[in-house]
């Protein structure tokens, strides 16, 4: 091999690697930088409506007014406690029906197999707002639920679902079920089914071979799944606007109305922020856990 | 060989009708006469046809076929680049950073990719004066950026669970790395970059959030059309033009099944 | 005691597919039994029904008088050990050999205490705190023999034992097998796809296709006395040539066969008619070739030529292509120290054998 070829080669090398990483640095990491800057400015009325990072002067302006503010009016407190709960109930009610989903999937026969699975990924094709608002004809006072329970007679008025924490919680759980049952699936379809009938010919019943096999080695697709549903749901903005109440607001519409509403760039950043640092350690326990499962797959 | 529980069955039937069922009502009340959504009033294919003379929405549908396409081609571009440097290039300097920030874009919320990508526009405006205008290409840098994210990771496990002796045979019989790359990783990887692609058109078509913090006015794509109107509570077009999503998903995904089921079952043939 | 596991009439469907049918079987106390068959011919239907994990379609299985047909696994004095060793990954050795114990709520103190006694019995005492992924294919396969052994089961099961080991190692885990057994004297049943594994662990063999039991003997038996064409093609390699009975003698029996040319003489077992059709079986290694015709009278003698030969260092073999266009395959024993070849291809040879060596089959 001639040199020159080499060192084209090599080019074609360094151009696979800095392409998308100059693409990420400037697209992805670049604007936190111009987040976390925002977010110690003060608002001003002008365009754009925060005040320069430098003065006249070039000396250096940073206010932390917009974190105090947060800090100190309980409504933010609130508010970002609310996400937490919403986001942890919609991840618990997710794992409990995707586990004996993922279960039920992993063992079926190859052929429905593949056919259940489609089934599961299908609806990530499907408008994601489209399916949010599929459950707003459903819930309705006079939507489809509460229609077929007059008719059966099972209830005399209409139900008040939509605008409400449950209806967000049915929202946030089917559209983010899919999330926690493939990696779910991946775990429990990889595993040795041997294991279990080695726990049952050691004298473990059914239910205690689950609990001593089948449970801790889906860990890794328990945690996974978890994360993938915590981690988004907690800034999810769509699904409590259309499915919930004008009062129970949750963090992520609330970084939206400062920012649309209220024309309040630095808090809506110092918003942004507080939930960023709240995310950073499920976020970080995810990506270690994949590194790791990939590491394991070589 | 294996029997279900009936718990497992009645667990299966219920998870699949809860992912379902909305769907199909959405379809069945597509073709509702009546104007009030609600309200069964007889059948019609109606709104299709009012669906189709509405210039909103045709307009708001073909800004968003455009971005996404372009940003599903940049961000297969980039991501299948991205994938390869992860699982092939082996440790380089800045190699942790690389893969966090290839793999957060997937999971960060949308309100803060957003913000974020906004308040840079803004910036760069201000320091280079563009974009001048925010809209078709600023959308379509953000789709790029977390679409990138599914197609590196989906090259990625292609490649990983590829064999790389391929590879080296290829270059044993005298390939040179890049000619390799050309001749044996790219047509092998192909059908991953090809769900990579579909996959980041769909997520562009989907984008809600992060297209309405980069978006200026003037244009609107199409789910920020339906949001504009969803808002307001449940309308009889919008049922109709789910149904027509709906309907080209799985006449798309069905194909798509059947075909690499044939091509599962004729390796395993030969 | 020698039907200390006594299986009636067993048979196992799936769907419309019999993978067990209609099989009856006896193993004694203590005994090694092994299984033998290919892929798909039932025996490992056979054991899992064994074990547990299979509920047979009809029949009953009965171990130490109690009947255990529709018994559930965890309530059987039967352990296995499972071909991919089964061992869980997320327990370290000790914990894998004394799960068994642990199920059976079993003080902490006389666990420890048995988990080291097996350990030392299998020579893993030194590794006990180690982690499934940080053992070689031996030391697991004997984590899985210990787990297995532990709860001092009537009965240990093992599916493919040696499949997963390679060759060096399977021949001395084998003998260490066999030990290991005669020293607790457990009832062993071994499934196995790998004729020579059978035939050096085990005292008795049932050959085993299309959910039945071809033929169940010693391996001695086996071997030499195959009484179908299924097992004698099965076991080993043999030489079988069709024929026609012409004359049946007291103890003897006259075959005419196309393939060879000529009439010859074979012990007559069983009960055979004249002009009935049956197969003459003879092994490679109870063929002798030579330059010249010998000179044993009441022996089959024929003449052939060198189709092909082969080297293996104690032995060599040969293809010897008859008149007919029968090949017939040779072994014989290198006994002389040469680097010049006995015979050569296209060498005229003739071929001979005694009448006792050939095996009368006829199915």
């Amino acid at each position: 091999m001639s040199l020159a070829t080499q060192q084209q080669d090599e080019m074609w090398r360094r151009v696979a690697i800095v392409a998308p990483y100059l693409w990420l640095l400037v697209f992805f990491l670049a604007p936190f930088a111009i987040i976390f800057k925002i977010s110690l400015a003060d608002p001003i009325i002008a365009q754009p409506p925060f005040t320069p990072t430098f003065d006249e002067t070039g000396s250096l302006k940073a206010s932390v007014d917009s974190f105090t503010f947060i800090l100190t009016d309980k409504f933010y407190a609130i508010t970002y406690m609310r996400s937490v709960l919403m986001a942890a109930a919609a991840t618990i009610m997710c794992l409990a029906l995707g586990f004996p989903m993922a279960y039920g999937i992993a063992r079926s026969n190859p052929s429905t197999r593949s056919l259940l699975l489609l089934l599961i990924v299908l609806p990530f094709w499907i408008s994601f707002l489209l399916r949010v608002y599929a459950w707003m004809g459903l819930m309705n006072n006079y939507g489809v639920i509460n229609n077929f329970l007059m008719w059966l007679g099972a209830i005399d008025e209409p139900i008040q679902m939509m605008y409400t924490d449950f209806a967000v919680l049915i929202g946030l759980a089917y559209s983010y079920l899919p999330f926690m049952i493939l990696p779910l699936y991946a775990s429990l379809e990889r595993m040795d089914l041997d294991l279990v009938d080695a726990a049952q010919d050691l004298g473990a019943s059914r239910s205690r071979a689950f609990w001593d096999i089948t449970w801790p080695l889906a860990k890794p697709g328990i945690i996974a799944g978890c994360l993938l549903v915590l981690i988004p749901a907690m800034g999810e903005y769509v699904i409590p606007y259309l499915l919930g109440g004008p009062e129970s607001l949750l963090i992520g519409r609330v970084l939206f109305d400062e920012f649309f509403v209220n024309r309040d760039w630095p808090l809506a950043s110092a918003v942004a922020i507080i939930l960023l640092l709240l995310l950073v350690v499920p976020i970080v326990l995810l990506q270690r856990h994949q590194a790791r499962d990939q590491e394991e797959a070589v | 060989m294996t029997h279900h529980s009936r718990f497992i069955i009645s667990v299966l039937s219920f998870g699949y009708a809860f992912l379902y069922i909305p769907l199909l009502l959405v379809v069945i009340y597509s073709f509702n006469d009546s104007a009030i959504a609600t309200v069964w009033g007889g059948f019609s294919t109606r709104w299709y046809g009012e669906l189709l003379q509405n210039d909103l929405i045709l307009d708001a549908a073909f800004l968003s076929l455009r971005i996404a396409v372009t940003s599903a081609t940049a961000a297969t571009i980039l991501g299948t680049m991205a994938g390869l440097v992860l699982a092939r290039f082996g440790r380089f300097k800045g190699r942790t950073l690389f893969s966090g920030m290839i793999f957060s874009p997937m999971i960060m919320p949308e309100v803060i990719t957003g913000l974020s990508l906004l308040l840079f526009f803004v910036t760069l405006q201000q320091l280079t004066g563009w974009p001048g205008q925010r809209g078709f290409s600023t959308i379509a840098i953000a789709h790029t950026t977390f679409a990138m994210a599914y197609v590196a990771v989906i090259v990625q496990s292609r490649l990983m669970a590829m064999d790389e002796s391929l590879e080296e045979a290829a270059m044993d019989l005298g390939g040179r790395p890049l000619r390799v790359v050309f001749d044996i990783t790219l047509p092998l990887i192909a059908p991953a970059m090809i769900a990579g692609w579909l996959l980041s058109f769909t997520l562009s078509l989907d984008d809600l959030v992060i297209a309405s913090f980069v978006s200026g006015p003037g244009s609107t794509t199409l789910p920020m059309y339906i949001f504009s109107k969803v808002k307001l509570g449940v309308s009889p077009d919008i049922n109709a033009l789910a149904s027509m999503i709906i309907a080209a998903v799985s006449v798309g995904v069905a194909i798509a099944w059947l075909v690499s089921r044939r091509i599962a079952r004729t390796s395993s043939n030969t | 005691m020698k039907d200390f596991i006594c299986i009636e009439g067993v048979s196992k469907l799936f769907g419309d597919f019999k993978a067990v049918d209609n099989v009856d079987l006896e193993i004694g106390q203590g005994e090694l039994f092994s299984i033998l068959g290919g892929s798909g011919c039932g025996k490992t239907t056979l054991l899992r029904m064994l074990a547990g994990f299979e509920i047979p379609s009809s029949g009953t299985i009965k171990i130490d008088g109690v009947d255990v047909t529709n018994m559930a696994p965890y309530d059987r004095p039967v352990n296995m050990m499972f071909q991919s060793y089964a061992i869980f990954p997320h327990m370290n050795v000790a914990k894998n050999v004394g799960y068994g114990l642990r199920k059976d709520g079993i003080a902490k103190p006389e666990i420890k205490k048995r988990v080291d006694q097996m350990l030392e019995l299998v020579q893993l005492s030194e590794l006990e705190t180690r982690n499934p992924n940080q053992l070689s294919g031996g030391q697991t396969q004997r984590v899985a023999l210990a787990r297995a052994l532990i709860k001092q089961p009537k009965v240990l099961l093992l599916d493919e034992p040696l499949a997963a080991l390679d060759k060096k190692l399977r021949e001395r885990t084998q003998f260490e097998l066999m030990n290991i057994q005669d020293e607790l004297g457990i009832t062993f049943v071994v499934v196995t796809h790998d004729q020579e594994e059978a035939m050096t662990l085990s005292g008795r063999i049932a050959v085993m296709d299309e959910g039945r039991f071809e033929q169940i003997g010693t391996p001695k038996e086996i071997y030499e006395f195959p009484t179908n064409r299924f097992v004698a093609d099965f076991i080993g390699t043999i030489n079988m040539f069709e024929g026609i009975v012409t004359v049946v003698g007291e103890n003897q029996i006259q075959v005419y066969s196309d393939e060879i040319g000529e009439t010859l003489t074979a012990l007559g077992r069983q009960l055979v008619e004249v002009g009935q059709e049956i197969d003459i079986a003879v092994r490679p290694e109870k063929i002798f070739v030579s330059k010249e015709k010998p000179a044993d009278e009441d022996g089959v003698c024929v003449q052939g030529m060198v189709d092909d030969l082969g080297y293996l260092g104690n032995r060599s073999l040969y293809r010897i292509r008859l008149k007919s266009g029968k090949i017939v395959q040779v072994s014989s024993q290198n006994r002389r120290r040469s680097v010049t070849r006995f015979l050569e291809w296209e060498d005229k040879v003739w071929i001979s054998w005694r009448p006792r060596s050939a095996v009368v089959l006829l199915d």
